[in-house]
């Protein structure tokens, strides 16, 4: 397999774990939002209610940067970072 | 001179801060030796337009990268607040905690939507259009696909969505102009078109890139500073996002002991339109869990397909720096969107808890009917109480609102000075101005660039492209200002709807360009056109009174018109020849951060 290739398929890789952590929790959990609101969760908070106003928008915020930079390292594994300058 | 101002930003925007914090505490003083609210508020709004204004002049350009990528050396960090800024709406800043304090759990499923789609921002699109290279969005589907058809049919699609957004934001700096500045609606929306085209039209991206920062800055100082004080002054907790648990089961015990009475409809026919009461829990999940996915979802996609968003990340300098400033946006949009749920609860909280001084509930109507801040907000027509029960006490479906006055009212209702209001003014007019910008400026460079230059006229040269791209910002302002005046939709409907015709013409064709190298342009025409119609027609069918299928609503037709898309896109193009060997080839280039963008040096 080229360089390229490789470099593409854990890229993809990459992507599907993204998307799937993404999918959790902007929509996996809330199937179950009526039975997890039951349940005290941070700070006090009812949990649904809590994942709503702070939990998956914190959490959407972590993975993108977390994404980034495992991407980062993807890029620079097969030489195909950009040089210099963010 | 020009790098040293990147390398100086930091210290230029910290003077800046430093220099509006200032201003508030002089405007603080001033209140206090007797300057009126009226003047108050005509300080705030004009001050905060004329900087804006000034900023907008000194980074006037006559090059085409500057204006249409800012000569793409724009920081990770002030990208991301201008992202920030360019995204958070008048609708975000003002309506958004109202929609939470009168809809609660159901409403919610916007603030999750309109963060969530950043992740698919991030890892399926920016940093590919990024190394791509392209000043607008239909420069890449027109490059990628070939062919003008396509181009042809990614800016209608990219009009549709930003025009519908952009009355919306029009209308939203007009109401504000209107108040903080007293004059007739009519009048105010044209003011308020000035000051927005006074930050563009010189600079490009690069006037507006240097003002929504400046922008973001006002809007969240504007946002926090309410919700921290407030929640200190009730003793809530000095840091509300952590400690308001007490406060959310206490509205949920209040709503228990004064129940949802139900109004009649003889009895809410006197209630001013555009007013609701509280007829929904708190934190109670109270939609289903389709009700709530199909929205979040449908908000998810339509971010990652509108181009006043994308091209925001077209400016970074590099493809790394693309990424990580998707984070940055993120962050400083999560800095105000996870207070708007807090904003609500203080807000819902003070209003309805008899314990608290500030309650009404339970007073009697006449003594409720006394308070300077209810005949104030009567008097604009955001708040309304009526004995419909005739027992002489106001009861909880007895209380109506507007959404806005939420945020609007709340600093006064809670005792907070004057000044507090008059930053909230400046605050929603640079949430209004910042997210104009970015949209008149989307459309206008499409139809600059795109329609202009690549289909009409190759040969233009620089000078005459940037005259017919500024004409067209004007041209393009004035239509969207003209029909702000007409007042035909609210706020946040509109706002909804430009996501989904979003997301129902470009997600797919966007996408699949990166990710599906069998794509081709036959495809990509047929997903743009199929997607964009059937959603329009499932939009108009449902607000005729057509029934709609699979619980999708009028705020979520995105979802049938991108499904429309996909399937017509993979259908066409799999019975269609695929891509010859050049596109194929600048795909797997496109997929590469290093080395040259595809479109090169312009």
């Amino acid at each position: 397999m080229s360089k390229q290739a490789q470099h593409w398929e854990k890229t993809r890789n990459l992507l599907f774990v993204t998307l799937a952590i993404w999918f959790v929790f902007s929509i996996g959990i809330f199937l179950f939002g009526a039975e997890m609101n039951e349940v005290t969760g941070p700070f006090g908070y009812p949990w649904t209610y809590w994942f709503t106003c702070q939990g998956s928008l914190g959490i959407f915020v972590i993975l993108i940067f977390w994404f980034a930079n495992r991407q980062e390292k993807i890029d620079e594994e097969f030489g195909f970072s950009e040089r210099g300058d963010d | 001179m020009k790098g040293n101002f990147i390398d100086n930003l930091p210290k230029v925007y910290g003077i800046y801060t430093g220099g509006f914090l200032a201003f508030i505490i002089i405007m603080a003083i001033c209140e206090q030796m007797g300057m009126t609210a009226k003047t108050i508020g005509i300080c705030f709004v004009a001050f905060t337009v004329a900087i804006y204004a000034i900023i907008g002049w000194l980074s006037r350009t006559a090059q085409a990268d500057a204006y249409y990528v800012a000569g793409r050396q724009v920081p990770t960090v002030f990208n991301g607040m201008a992202t920030a800024a360019d995204w958070m709406s008048g609708a975000s800043f003002v309506a958004m905690a109202g929609g939470i304090y009168f809809k609660g759990y159901g409403y919610m499923a916007l603030l999750v939507g309109w963060t969530g789609g950043y992740v698919l921002v991030a890892s399926l699109l920016a940093p590919y259009l990024r190394k791509f290279g392209c000043y607008t969005v239909p420069d890449f589907i027109g490059t990628r696909y070939g062919g003008n058809l396509a181009r042809l049919l990614a800016v209608i699609v990219l009009t549709v969505a930003s025009f519908t957004y952009v009355t919306a934001q029009i209308n939203a700096t007009g109401t504000i102009a209107s108040v903080a500045l007293d004059i007739p609606f009519q009048y105010a929306v044209y003011v308020g078109l000035v000051s927005i085209l006074l930050c563009s039209m010189l600079g490009g991206m690069r006037g507006v890139t240097w003002t929504q920062v400046a922008q973001y800055i006002v809007l969240i100082i504007a946002y926090l500073l309410p919700v921290f004080w407030i929640s200190n002054k009730m003793g809530a907790g000095f840091f509300p996002h952590f400690m308001l648990a007490d406060e959310v089961a206490r509205i949920g015990e209040l709503e228990q002991q004064f129940g949802f009475v139900a109004n009649s409809k003889e009895n809410l026919a006197v209630v001013p339109k555009g007013l609701a009461g509280i007829t929904k829990a708190h934190s109670a999940v109270n939609a289903t869990p389709w009700a709530f996915i199909s929205l979040a979802l449908a908000m998810m996609m339509g971010t990652a397909s509108l181009p006043h968003v994308m091209m925001r990340y077209f400016t970074t300098p590099s493809v790394k720096a693309a990424r990580k400033s998707v984070g940055w946006s993120l962050f400083f949009i999560f800095l105000l969107y996870s207070s708007a749920p807090m904003l609500a609860t203080l807000s819902k909280l003070s209003l309805i808890d008899p314990s608290l001084p500030t309650g009404i509930i339970g007073k009697s109507i006449a003594e409720v009917q006394a308070i300077d801040w209810y005949q104030n907000w009567n008097q604009a027509n955001l708040m309304f109480v009526s004995d419909f029960n005739g027992n002489g006490t106001l009861e909880l479906n007895e209380f109506f609102m507007g959404g806005k006055a939420v945020v609007l009212a709340t600093p006064e209702i809670a005792g907070l000075p004057y000044v507090i209001s008059g930053l909230v003014a400046a605050g929603g007019m640079a949430a209004a101005m910042s997210t104009a910008d970015g949209l008149i400026l989307a459309i206008a460079n499409a139809l600059s660039h795109d329609l202009y230059y690549k289909i009409i006229d190759p040969k233009a040269e620089t000078a005459k492209r940037l005259v017919v791209a500024r004409v067209l910002l004007v041209v393009i302002g004035f239509a969207g200002a003209t029909i702000a005046a007409m007042e035909i939709q609210g706020i946040l409907g509109s706002v909804i709807w430009a996501f989904d015709f979003a997301m129902s013409g470009l997600f797919f064709p966007l996408v699949l360009g990166v990710w599906w190298k069998r794509a081709n342009r036959e495809g990509a025409i047929a997903g743009m056109a199929l997607g964009l119609i059937s959603g329009a027609w499932y939009l108009v069918w449902v607000r005729t009174g057509g029934s709609g299928f699979l619980g999708i609503t009028q705020l979520t037709f995105g979802i049938f018109g991108s499904a429309v898309s996909l399937v017509s896109m993979v259908v066409v193009s799999l019975i269609t020849s695929a891509p010859n060997a050049a596109t194929q080839k600048m795909v797997d280039e496109v997929r590469v951060p290093s080395g040259r963008t595809i479109l090169g040096k312009q």
